[in-house]
């Protein structure tokens, strides 16, 4: 008995401090207020809420509230001033930014032109390790403040004229520099930010003090939520809603469960599994609009099974793509028959021609012809939902050209990179690109050229990367497409890739908001978003 | 009893080590890319893969690079630092955050298998082949067949959405309603296992010679079910509750993902994703804590439940 007694009175304190040692905290949740202006919208987990290193679509949403772009975009896609009074340059290369007075950041800060210069030179710096510090490689001066002991810390290129001017020198002419302003990683930074000049506090990021519409509600809280509040100083159009809360979803579906018990209020992506479900299950309250997203299937032009613009044209006309978007994407993703996306200024439709046209008669000749090989392998990343799609076109290939295709699944996609810059023999396989800015560049530069950020195929044309440089490198706007479309025909004659589609915002939303928009960023227009009464 | 804890104890630290040591050495060699991971499909600029190799020593590797980062990882572990996670967030901070709402989880899950598995599980044990014992086997079967992925959305679909008696999800700082449902679905299955055992138990246990010598000096049925049987009914039991408590503890990675509920199993499923290393070592490192403790609170309970068994 003694023995027991004891044994309980050891036992039952080692079981309460395990189930109980961590249950202290908590209990004071549940925001209660029922402000019919509050909306919430769904995000993941943001990596980083710091502008320089923001460069996924979760952490851009967010900021996209907390802070006001230098420009943004019409509905053709062409940058207008939001929080710069006027972007100029005669040359292209020495640009002229004026800012708007009245801007304040939400700590009573005045925005100057030296919040962006501090800003910009934190970005760019090497050892800061920013995610988007490549937006600033134009900047001249970039390439000191790289390697590991980097010679400056201040780019030459940023140059203050006084509070509301400054100066941006570029290390060469190019056409799109306004529009690129528009992406986040061009935000201001206030000095509260910093500890010391280039010093980053580290508690910036957990509550961002941005010069936008709204405004942070306490602190970032992770893996749970982000709550902003209307700020009221605020110069520019004012927000419809009072608090927008970030709610952290670790899985759409669990979110879409949300939106349709109108425990949330807007869900940008719709899940595949659901999109067949969701027209019938949201009504009108289902929505689609564009934006900037091209899936397509890269060759290894390096392996001589590819490397002859035949065989890859080939395998391009035997391809139902309207089938496939239709039977597995239920319409929610378009065909792709042009090498950048619809949304762009310079857009054209079927620039890959007859390529981008099913053909399989066609097809099966010309493949013979040039000599395709007998076996046909599309490796992609299986942690991506592309099984589906992958195999339709395998099926595809199969029956069309009467070779053999199989798919095949690396777990990640860095897997399949790793693999890819080894030169190991992966064929064919899948890659996605989505804009950072609208412009044919974007898409021409990263993807096609040789020297391209995203081009892990090797393809290289001099001829292409003549015409992409001269086309940044025009006076004007309409030069500059006039050159980034005759670049993009090099592209239907080599056939480097092949188009397969374009992506749309596929987004619901629950019935107490209306006037839901989301732009080709994949974000919900927080100004013009409004409660339904 | 003292003596066996304080050697018990010393075990742990032990246990601790090698345990942390196996699991660092998974992680490290099943490593690919992280810092592509965590860039998604985005490319990588130079600038930022200098960055995190640096701080996070990717670029040591081989044997020796092992042992320099294990040993770096325990150093400040000792010091009471789990390190930052690929995204720069401090660990401990994460499973601060992480940990209430899964072991309030887990309490619940525990307590719906304990009062109704165990209750279930004594009345189907005393009344054999009768309709209540048939049925609870079928249905328990059924609970049994149907895997967490399939069940959780089941529920969530009918009972959060199309009738609404509870939340769809969840979040991060639930009322006990909003977990009542995540906590049955995952409690469910510890309950039906928790069910067929104090059954079998309870039955074999009526039919010990004990019984019919209580039975035979005329004590009441109650008394004899409630106090003899019951005791001895539960060593099997317990066992399996003390192993599950470790188990809920640990996450459920399809439940708190269903749920939305941002603990341990979504973390750990996170980071498992991401190649987060330090993440991934840092959570089980807890784990594995959690797990040597549940483990001895059985040991210690077997002592309360069965006179015979002494710990010296």
């Amino acid at each position: 008995m003694r023995v027991r007694r004891l044994a309980a009175w050891t036992a039952l304190p080692l079981a309460v401090t395990l189930g109980l040692a961590a249950c202290g905290s908590g209990g004071d949740g549940g925001s209660g207020g029922s402000d019919s202006s509050a909306v919430s919208i769904q995000i993941a987990e943001p990596q980083h809420l710091v502008p320089t290193n923001t460069t996924e679509t979760s952490g851009s949403q967010v900021l996209a509230g907390l802070f006001s772009p230098l420009v943004d975009y019409d509905a053709q896609n062409k940058p207008y001033e939001v929080a710069a009074e006027s972007v100029t340059s005669s040359d292209n290369k020495v640009w002229t930014i004026k800012l708007k007075d009245g801007y304040t950041f939400h700590n009573g800060e005045k925005v100057t032109a030296e919040d962006y210069v501090n800003a910009w030179n934190y970005g760019a710096y090497a050892p800061n390790g920013q995610g988007g510090s490549y937006f600033f490689e134009k900047i001249a001066g970039y390439q000191d403040l790289q390697g590991d002991k980097p010679k400056a810390k201040e780019m030459s290129g940023l140059k203050k004229v006084d509070d509301l001017t400054f100066q941006v020198t570029l290390s060469a002419p190019y056409i799109d520099f306004k529009t690129m302003l528009g992406y986040n990683a061009f935000y201001p930074l206030p000095d509260a930010a910093f500890s010391a000049p280039g010093v980053l506090k580290n508690s910036y990021e957990q509550a961002p003090i941005g010069q936008g519409p709204f405004k942070m509600k306490g602190a970032w809280q992770h893996d749970s939520k982000i709550d902003v509040e209307r700020y009221d100083a605020y110069p520019g159009e004012k927000p419809k809603v009072k608090d927008v809360e970030f709610r952290v979803y670790q899985q759409l579906s669990a979110a879409y469960a949300d939106v349709l018990g109108d425990n949330l209020d807007v869900l940008p992506t719709i899940p595949t599994e659901s999109l067949s479900n969701a027209p019938t299950d949201l009504g009108d309250r289902y929505q689609t609009s564009p934006m900037s997203s091209f899936q397509f299937l890269a060759f290894p032009t390096f392996d001589k099974n590819f490397s002859n613009p035949d065989v890859r044209k080939a395998i391009s006309m035997a391809i139902d793509r309207d089938e496939i978007t239709k039977s597995v994407f239920k319409g929610s993703q378009d065909p792709a028959r042009s090498f950048v996306s619809p949304v762009l200024p310079g857009y054209r439709e079927n620039t890959a021609g007859a390529a981008g046209e099913f053909n399989p008669t066609e097809a099966k000749k010309l493949y013979q012809a040039a000599g395709g090989p007998s076996k046909i392998v599309i490796s992609y990343n299986g942690d991506g939902g592309h099984k589906d799609w992958v195999d339709a076109t395998a099926n595809q290939l199969k029956a069309n050209l009467g070779v053999d295709v199989v798919g095949s699944a690396e777990p990640k996609f860095a897997d399949l990179l790793t693999k890819v810059e080894k030169k190991q023999p992966v064929g064919m396989f899948r890659l996605g690109w989505v804009m950072d800015y609208p412009s044919m560049e974007d898409y021409l530069g990263p993807l096609y050229s040789t020297n391209g950020s995203s081009n892990y195929y090797g393809y290289s044309n001099p001829e292409f990367d003549k015409l992409v440089k001269e086309g940044s490198a025009a006076a004007t706007q309409d030069e500059a497409i006039k050159k980034y479309q005759q670049a993009e025909d090099i592209l239907a004659k080599d056939m480097p890739v092949i188009p397969l589609r374009f992506g749309e915002n596929v987004f619901g939303h629950s019935s107490k908001v209306k006037n839901v928009e989301m732009d080709l960023f994949q974000r919900v227009n927080l100004v013009k978003i409004e409660a339904a009464s | 009893m003292f003596r066996y804890i304080l050697r018990r104890l010393l075990q742990m630290v032990l246990a601790f080590f090698g345990t942390t040591l196996i699991v660092y050495a998974l992680m490290f060699a099943g490593q690919g890319d992280p810092i592509q991971a965590l860039a998604g499909e985005r490319p990588v600029t130079e600038a930022q893969r200098a960055y995190l190799t640096e701080k996070y020593h990717l670029d040591a590797t081989g044997v020796g690079g092992f042992f320099y980062r294990y040993f770096d990882y325990v150093k400040s572990l000792l010091q009471g630092d789990l390190g930052q996670s690929l995204t720069g967030r401090q660990i401990g901070d994460i499973l601060q955050a992480a940990w209430p709402v899964t072991v309030k989880l887990a309490l619940i899950a525990l307590a719906v298998a304990i009062i109704f598995g165990v209750t279930a599980g004594v009345v189907a044990g005393i009344r054999r082949a009768s309709i209540f014992d048939n049925s609870t086997l079928v249905l328990t079967l059924l609970v049994l067949g149907i895997p967490t992925i399939v069940l959780a959305p089941l529920a969530q679909y009918f009972l959060g959405v199309k009738w609404q008696l509870f939340p769809p999800t969840a979040g991060s700082e639930p009322t006990f309603y909003a977990l009542l449902l995540p906590g049955i679905v995952l409690g469910s299955l510890s309950l039906a296992t928790a069910l067929r055992l104090t059954r079998t138990s309870v039955a074999e246990n009526l039919r010990a010679d004990y019984v019919r010598t209580a039975r035979s000096k005329g004590l009441v049925k109650r008394r004899i079910v409630t106090v003899h049987v019951l005791r001895n009914s539960l060593i099997p039991v317990v066992t399996f509750l003390g192993v599950e408590l470790g188990n809920l503890m640990s996450g459920a990675i399809i439940t708190e993902g269903v749920f939305n509920i941002p603990g341990v199993g979504f973390n750990l499923f996170r980071g498992i994703r991401t190649e987060d290393g330090p993440l991934v070592v840092g959570i089980v490192s807890v784990l594995v804590v959690v797990y040597l403790v549940s483990n001895l609170v059985v040991d210690v309970l077997y002592a309360v439940l069965d006179p015979r068994i002494r710990y010296e």
